[in-house]
């Protein structure tokens, strides 16, 4: 609405992140706005995001197909090309925004501060070129070591590191099985021991087994290396056992924010709820059950709450008024008519 | 009635010419039958690199096997006639894993979905094909309005998937071979587009081999599961029995590794092979030896048959012994037929019963 109010939201948003539990935040995104600009208008695939990642954190993002996951973590690499554009917002690293960096700054930042893993990344390996070179080529841009004895242990270490053996350094993508070449690339991302990774459905063309092998290779190693990561995704199961807090997107705007545990439990938002209910499990067969409703149009969105057509819950208010995403219970961000806004928080 | 697609004995074995370590046995001795009457489900699981790709591209001969052979409406496929082809080619339709190989990035959506309307024939006009386009999508939550005109860059990876469900519905064919078609999509998502291929089945009466990782959802909508390891039968049946009572070591390690969405019950830990089975060569005995935490002498010998270990069931494990063998080829004996109410999960004929540590 007003701007006072999106801003309010922001100071929320931060606070929330930077909590007095000890952690710092490491990276601040600020009313993050992209479109892609179509023959028919401007697509608004994020529509002013903000969220506060805690050093060392996991932070998931979860929402609906389509609803601008992907490009956020896009934009955070400044890797968004047109006809997409970056209209505002700022991404601090640090207190740097890389939103704002230019190309050459910004070639240092990717990999060294910030890493990408993106949705299949396994194909994004180049087919022509052994994994060991392909490791080099991603150092050349940093000053790294780029051949001798110091890069090869260095490889050889790395690729311990994620699990794989010595030898792959010498193979094509193409001999390697799906899980070896997401390891590949997970290597390859956190090369140069970046703060924050961001792993865009990293296991998504992966089986449970090498999932969890893997996921757990990621798990040891932002340990290790202290980083935040920030797993985009749409397994809840997923979620549930990797990250600390989750995000939920939806039609380019963040709905709820919660712990994990306070998410899972009690989901606040009604998309999150339903979305939540839709799980289907081992334990009974029965229909799929999906939002009913079709995902809202990113060219035209509806006014108000970009949920109204399809909630179950909306009112006269949702169909005028678009909810902030605000503080509405301690550690909770949901944006919801439904609920009061928590007082008395910092 | 002539079965409609059906796979005998079928090996696929990639590299081995020269350089025989490089030798890749990605599907070996390999039977299924599609019946075209009752139309049914078969979920196939697996882990990544079981071969599960490898076995759709054969049935919808894209990669012919090495030895063995894919018989469509009882014809080696090698033998069709152009004519028996085309049909071949409608009646059995693809959804892929990954969308991006099916488009060609200079050509709208649209291409996508007008070519096979017309390459059949079936539609008369321009109107009638642009009505079934949108029905098409609608169908898997996609607005036509938004879709339509747009190039595959420009949509998300859930989106281009589902372009590919929608592209499959069109034709109404008599089977759907689908590789992992929803793995992108979110859940909520992933249950409306499952329900209406569900839907398609029972409709207009078409066949669905639903290819995936995701057990939880393979359980859901099939009739049968066929679990591969290393391009081998492991455990196969009707999916009531296999994933409420695994019975193979490595269907028990899939369902066991499934992470489940609650915070508070934490990621199981895959159990460590037993002694023996450390000693196990890659090479001989049973494939998955290595890994097996209830490996025996025996199994380091020769790779287990398929002993039926129920009316609804096979499990290709040494365990099981002492239940009768089933012929590979005849591994569509033990699947339900679609429609039969769930058979009672009939107490199991295993020889040792494995207890839980070793
Ligand atoms: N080049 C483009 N031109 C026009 N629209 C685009 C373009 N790229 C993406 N979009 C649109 O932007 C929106 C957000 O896409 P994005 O890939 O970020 O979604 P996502 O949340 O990652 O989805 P998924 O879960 O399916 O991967 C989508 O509606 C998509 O159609
Ligand atoms: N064109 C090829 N050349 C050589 N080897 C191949 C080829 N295609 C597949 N393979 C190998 O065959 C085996 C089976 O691969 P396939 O792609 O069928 O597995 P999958 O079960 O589909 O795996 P995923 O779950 O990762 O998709 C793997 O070891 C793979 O590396
Ligand atoms: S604001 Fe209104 S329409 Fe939107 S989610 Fe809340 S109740 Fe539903
Ligand atoms: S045959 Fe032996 S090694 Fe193979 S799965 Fe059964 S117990 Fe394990
Ligand atoms: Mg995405
Ligand atoms: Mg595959």
């Amino acid at each position: 609405m007003s701007d006072t109010r999106v801003r309010l939201g922001q100071t929320e948003v931060g606070a929330v992140g930077g909590r007095g539990d000890g952690t710092e935040v490491v990276l601040d995104v600020r009313d993050l706005r992209v479109s892609y600009v179509t023959p028919r208008g401007p697509v608004r695939a994020v529509n002013g995001v903000s969220f506060a990642l805690r050093r060392g954190e996991a932070f998931g993002l979860v929402g609906e197909s389509g609803s601008g996951k992907s490009t956020i973590a896009l934009s955070l690499m400044q890797l968004i090309k047109p006809p997409g554009r970056i209209e505002g917002g700022q991404a601090l690293l640090d207190g740097t925004d890389v939103l704002a960096l230019s190309e050459e700054e910004m070639r240092r930042v990717r990999l060294a501060e910030i890493a990408l893993i993106t949705q299949g990344a396994m194909n994004s390996l180049n087919p022509v070129m052994r994994i060991r070179e392909q490791i080099i080529d991603a150092w050349k841009d940093h000053g790294e070591p780029i051949n001798g004895r110091e890069a090869e242990e260095r490889i050889r270490d790395l690729l311990r590191w994620v699990g794989l053996q010595p030898e792959v350094a010498r193979m094509y993508p193409h001999e390697l099985s799906g899980g070896m070449k997401q390891r590949a690339v997970i290597a390859i991302a956190i090369s140069l021991r970046p703060k924050v990774i961001i792993a865009d459905e990293p296991t998504s063309a992966l089986d449970v087994v090498v999932q969890r092998q893997i996921m757990q290779t990621l798990r040891r190693i932002q340990r290790d290396l202290g980083a935040a990561v920030i797993l985009i995704g749409h397994d809840m199961g997923l979620m549930a056992q990797f990250v600390d807090r989750l995000g939920v997107m939806y039609a380019g705007k963040l709905v709820e924010v919660s712990p994990i545990r306070e998410m899972f439990r009690d989901p606040m938002h009604p998309y999150s709820q339903l979305l939540i209910q839709s799980l289907p499990s081992l334990a009974r067969k029965g229909q799929f059950l999906g939002i009913p409703g079709l995902p809202p149009s990113l060219l035209d969105p509806p006014p108000g709450c970009p949920f109204h057509p399809r909630c179950p819950y909306a009112m006269e208010r949702c169909r005028v008024e678009v909810p902030a995403l605000e503080l509405k219970r301690p550690n909770r961000l949901v944006a919801c008519h439904l609920y009061e806004r928590e007082e008395g928080q910092a | 009635m002539t079965t409609l697609l059906e796979a005998r004995g079928v090996t696929k074995i990639y590299g081995g010419g020269l350089f025989r370590r490089d030798r890749t046995v990605a599907l070996e001795d390999f039977s299924l039958r599609i019946e075209p009457e009752p139309p049914s489900i078969t979920a196939i699981v697996g882990e990544s690199g079981s071969g599960k790709t490898t076995l759709a591209r054969l049935l919808l001969g894209m990669t012919m096997p090495t030895s063995g052979a894919i018989l469509y409406q009882g014809k080696d496929l090698r033998k069709l006639s152009r004519r028996e082809w085309r049909a071949f080619r409608r009646d059995v339709q693809a959804i892929f894993q990954d969308p991006y190989e099916v488009y060609n990035p200079f050509y709208r959506v649209d291409h996508v979905l007008h070519t096979p309307l017309k390459k059949f024939g079936l539609v008369k006009s321009d109107r009638e094909a642009r009505e079934r386009i949108v029905e098409a999508l609608e169908a898997v939550g996609l607005r036509p309005d938004e879709t339509l005109g747009r190039y595959p860059h420009q949509l998300s990876g859930g989106q281009r998937q589902r372009v590919m469900v929608a592209r499959a519905l069109l034709v109404r064919p008599r089977l759907i071979i689908a590789d992992e078609p929803v793995s992108m999509v979110d859940a909520s998502l992933r249950a409306t587009i499952l329900e209406s291929l569900r839907t398609l089945t029972r409709d207009f009466s078409v066949s669905l081999i639903y290819i995936t990782h995701d057990l939880i959802t393979a359980y859901q909508i099939s009739d049968n599961i066929i679990v591969l390891y290393r391009g081998s039968v492991a455990e196969a049946g009707h999916a009531e029995p296999v994933v409420q009572e695994p019975q193979h070591p490595y269907t028990r390690l899939l369902i066991g590794s499934i992470p489940l969405p609650d915070p508070d019950r934490a990621w199981s830990e895959e159990q460590e092979p037993s002694a023996i089975g450390r000693l196990a060569d890659p090479r001989s005995g049973c494939t998955f030896a290595s890994r097996c935490p209830y490996a025996m002498e025996m199994c380091l010998e020769r790779h287990p048959p398929l002993y039926q270990t129920e009316r609804y069931r096979v499990t290709a494990c040494y365990l099981y012994r002492e239940a009768p063998v089933l012929a590979s080829e005849h591994l569509d004996e033990a699947f339900a037929r679609p429609g039969i109410p769930g058979p009672a999960v009939a107490a199991s004929g295993a020889a040792d019963e494995p207890t839980s540590s070793p």
